[in-house]
């Protein structure tokens, strides 16, 4: 059942995914400059022999029609080859997979923090609508959406590194060699990206939470003679969650933008980093690598929504 | 997925007369709605700062004043002075300019492509209607800001490619609520009407659909505003964004981070501006959705009964 949902889900992903390779290649196709130069590595207006240069064309593959080009590269990547990073001197996969881990530090555990305040903010919020508590929660929610990420990371550093010298500003440390200087280097970083992501399920879980309760099968379990918090904590709190889940799969897009930012305030040496860095460095491949592996993870993980759904709600059946 | 496309259908199964003036509900909310009122006084305020503010500057924007380097706010600069003497708060009135100009094309852009997407999708049907579909799928798989990030650091950043590397996350969101607007209308007596009267497809769409399936399409507008100012500034906080002649926000804090500890003022500034900005459009937006939005309607019907 779920493993034919799953495939039916995945063949409805094959345009989508065609689609942003053919953005992701026309896209590189703006890049200022011949490619081949820049693959020889020779600086603007350099003399290259004649055969050296067609030479490295046609190993680019950049003799044949662009269909062809395209159906090439799109073939690599099937197989996983993502090209070559100039600056790097290795596949470009393997770059961003030595750098996902940080990444991912940074995503899961902004996401859990972020669902272990916004989850019970939504519900208290939604419980006591329009007392002070909901007005506070709709004041985070606004002030989240409304800072801008980057901002907020400086005002960050500003107040608990610079003034309250508790942690460090900038870098990043590995768990495995000092766990104590991994937690307080990822702490910052990761409060910014809770904050942000809580803003918006607080908002959500709030809302649906408020639509929950007016459904009928609260008046059913009220009317069984439920305790009120039996009614709100259980009944009511399991079926919005379903909402809250989606709203956390939806973020994920959102997310990579997030990751990207924060990343760059804070010098952690993440994904998104590595995109800023290649830009700088004009390593136009692994940006092409990072922006497709971006999308691949948005989804990898919205389609994991979908099978959970039906995991977790057995009223869900799919075709 | 799929449970967002039928989402924002349910926004046009109301009675065209009362979609037909998105002026009526402004001033409507305005009156009604504390958050509203709020966000569009800063509305407001911004927009008329950006407009006169740099004519009214007492300081000259760019040339260096080495005698009040780095002055913390004091009567004579407001909001201090930045590393070469430069008054801060003559440099955020300019850069409100920046951001409205950037912020204003972006989401025309978005809605001139968008719009008629939808509109061709919805109107054609079969195959070119799923094709269309699936490419703003496609573009909605996208992170908007990796996006916009990647294709400014490519095509290098001139005014334009700012406007479409913003704009071009956002064309399926015009493109679906066109789309969903259409079929909804498409079925409705007054296209009948006018269809039997003779006017061409072209003319029905403008002339009768366009004007209600107008109201969501404001609300989109208003919300895509503060993102379209959120992702310039964090362009030109990464160093992505308009260089030189424009002052951007973003690059004021960009240039900022360095003196994080002497002169926090230079970061904390542009930042309240910024907010404030993205704050008011987010407000309005809201305000003018929850005035919209069936639901809401929906469950104050029901305690009516």
């Amino acid at each position: 059942m779920l493993m034919r949902y799953a495939a039916t889900r995945l063949m409805q992903l094959i345009p989508m995914a065609l689609v942003v390779t053919l953005v992701v290649f026309f896209v590189m196709m703006i890049v200022p400059g011949d490619p081949v130069m820049v693959m020889l590595g020779a600086v603007d207006g350099a003399q290259v022999p004649r055969q050296v240069y067609d030479a490295m064309r046609v190993r680019l593959g950049l003799d044949q029609p662009i269909i062809v080009q395209y159906l090439n590269w799109l073939s690599n990547l099937l197989q996983g080859d993502l090209g070559t990073s100039i600056t790097h001197r290795t596949s470009v996969l393997e770059v961003i997979l030595l750098r996902l881990v940080p990444t991912m530090y940074l995503m899961v555990g902004g996401l859990i923090v972020a669902v272990i305040i916004a989850v019970p903010a939504g519900v208290l919020a939604a419980i006591h609508n329009n007392t002070k508590w909901d007005h506070l929660a709709t004041a985070f929610v606004v002030a989240g959406i409304s800072v801008p990420t980057f901002w907020l990371a400086l005002v960050a550093i500003l107040i608990f590194a610079v003034y309250l010298g508790w942690l460090p500003s900038i870098g990043y440390t590995r768990p495995q060699e000092d766990f104590v200087g991994f937690l307080k280097h990822i702490a910052l970083p990761m409060s910014v990206v809770a904050l942000n992501i809580a803003a918006t399920v607080l908002r959500f879980q709030r809302q649906d939470f408020l639509e929950q309760m007016q459904q009928d099968y609260v008046r059913t379990a009220r009317a069984k003679g439920l305790s009120e918090r039996l009614v709100l904590w259980k009944h009511v709190l399991r079926n919005s969650l379903m909402t809250t889940f989606t709203v956390v799969g939806l973020q994920m897009a959102y997310l990579s933008g997030l990751i990207t930012i924060v990343e760059s305030v804070f010098n952690y040496p993440g994904i998104g980093y590595l995109l800023l860095n290649s830009i700088r460095t004009r390593d136009f491949v692994v940006v092409q690598g990072v922006v497709l592996f971006m999308v691949f993870l948005v989804i990898v993980v919205n389609l994991m929504v979908d099978m959970l759904y039906t995991v977790l709600d057995p009223r869900i059946r799919y075709r | 997925m799929e449970a967002r496309a039928t989402d924002d259908s349910s926004i046009f199964e109301r009675p065209a007369s009362q979609a037909s003036s998105v002026t009526r509900s402004i001033i409507a909310f305005a009156g009604s709605d504390r958050r509203g009122m709020v966000g569009g006084i800063l509305l407001v305020l911004y927009i008329l700062v950006a407009l006169v503010g740099p004519g009214i500057s007492l300081y000259d924007l760019n040339a260096p004043d080495l005698g009040v380097r780095m002055q913390a706010p004091s009567w004579a600069h407001w909001l201090g002075t930045d590393r070469i003497g430069r008054d801060v708060l003559t440099r955020i009135i300019a850069g409100s300019q920046v951001s409205l100009q950037v912020a204003v094309g972006a989401v025309v852009m978005a809605l001139i492509l968008g719009a008629p997407l939808g509109a061709l999708g919805s109107y054609v049907g079969g195959a070119i209607d799923a094709l269309i579909q699936r490419v703003m799928e496609g573009i909605m798989a996208f992170p908007s800001l990796v996006l916009a990030l990647a294709l400014v650091a490519l095509a290098g950043p001139s005014v334009i490619m700012l406007w479409f590397a913003i704009a071009f996350s956002s064309i399926p969101r015009y493109a679906r609520l066109v789309r969903s607007g259409v079929l909804t209308q498409k079925e409705r007596e007054y296209v009948d009407a006018a269809r039997a009267m003779g006017q061409s497809p072209t003319r029905i769409l403008v002339r009768q659909i366009l004007p209600n399936i107008m109201a969501p399409i404001a609300v989109q507008l208003t919300l895509d505003f503060a993102r379209a100012i959120t992702v310039e500034a964090s362009l030109s906080y990464l160093g992505l964004g308009l260089s030189m002649p424009y002052i951007s926000w973003g690059t004021m804090i960009r240039d900022a981070q360095d003196f994080l500890e002497v002169a926090p003022w230079l970061a904390i500034f542009p930042g309240l501006a910024l907010a404030g900005v993205i704050l008011a459009f987010t407000l309005v937006g809201d305000a003018l959705r929850d005035r919209m939005d069936p639901r809401m309607r929906r469950s104050l019907s029901r305690r009516m009964v």
